[in-house]
């Protein structure tokens, strides 16, 4: 029973403690649309299956802080995603970089097909000559 | 039955990879500073707001950095173990108390031990994003040079210590 009480304060509580800083952040449109892309696609490395827009993790509302001064003094998304991954990793980012890792991932089913059809070319050619054979084989019967 | 090797082969050899893959707790998150230089920090300490922490106090021993606070119920868990760790003098543990409040932390010490030789006080986390913390309680093993060895995050126990830090920390000191 006491379980559940616990289980109710915290979920009663968790709404109240943590208000999402939702407010407008700038004044200017664009910034603010630019602001709210880059959060919207940023993850929140506390509770994993959320961006940084949605969460209330202490995480996440400290990186809103910090992509807010960021965006304020200038810096460009490059720069932003830059200082993200070097904390947390690609797996921050919802749209990883480009890099030699993610190229081995898209070029990687492309290759298994090649090989693949290598493999049914040479399998099929293999029967035909086993089918001549046969059929060679047939008219030395006549 | 030579055919039926090859694709055997492949079978077996997947095998491995599919119990790593089935291992792999895939939230816990590497941390991007192994082998690196520890983020360069500056924190007032805690118990004595005129004093700074900084990557300096670190050098040329082998230490934890610790990060707590004291709405983190792993941090009350581990507490113990680090004030065992502290007693014994094991291992000099830095800390950085991360995005709490400092007469909030100040009585936590007195009531449950100070085990820290000193803790920053990281109130807006900054300091916590620069070191990739996601999550409280995290313990870093910093080398000599100031490099980090290793993460742990989530609550040290004694056989966590013995499996993940004592072999690391026999290797720095040889």
């Amino acid at each position: 029973m006491y379980r559940i009480i616990i289980f109710f304060i915290f979920t009663i509580s968790s709404g109240i403690i943590f208000a999402i800083d939702s407010e407008i952040a700038f004044d200017d449109p664009y910034l603010q649309k630019r602001y709210e892309k880059i959060i919207s696609e940023t993850r929140c490395v506390t509770c994993q299956n959320q961006n940084i827009k949605d969460s209330n993790a202490i995480v996440a509302s400290d990186l809103r802080r910090e992509i807010r001064r960021m965006i304020g003094e200038g810096f460009d998304n490059e720069e932003i995603n830059e200082f993200l991954v070097a904390r947390y990793g690609d797996f921050v980012l919802y749209r990883p970089r480009y890099s030699g890792k993610m190229l081995l991932f898209w070029v990687a089913p492309f290759i298994i097909f090649l090989f693949g059809s290598i493999a049914v070319v040479r399998v099929l050619r293999h029967r035909e000559k086993l089918m001549i054979n046969e059929l060679t084989d047939d008219s030395e019967y006549k | 039955m030579n055919r039926y090797l090859l694709p055997l082969f492949f079978v077996v050899a997947m095998i491995p990879i599919l119990i790593i893959g089935l291992r792999n707790d895939p939230s816990e998150l590497p941390s991007q500073f192994i082998g690196k230089p520890a983020p360069e920090f500056r924190l007032p300490i805690l118990t004595d707001g005129s004093q700074f922490i900084s990557n300096h106090d670190l050098k040329g021993k082998v230490s934890l950095v610790n990060i707590w606070a004291t709405w983190c119920e792993g941090c009350r868990v581990e507490h113990s173990f680090l004030m065992e760790l502290s007693n014994k003098k094991t291992i000099p543990i830095y800390a950085v108390n991360w995005r709490d409040n400092r007469s909030e932390a100040l009585k936590f010490l007195k009531e449950l031990g100070d085990p820290y030789i000193a803790s920053g006080f990281d109130g807006d986390g900054r300091v916590g994003i620069d070191w990739g913390v996601y999550g409280a309680p995290e313990t870093f093993l910093i080398d000599k040079d100031g490099i980090v060895v290793y993460r742990y995050t989530g609550p040290l126990s004694r056989t966590t210590w013995e499996e993940e830090f004592v072999p690391l920390i026999t290797k720095l000191k040889n």
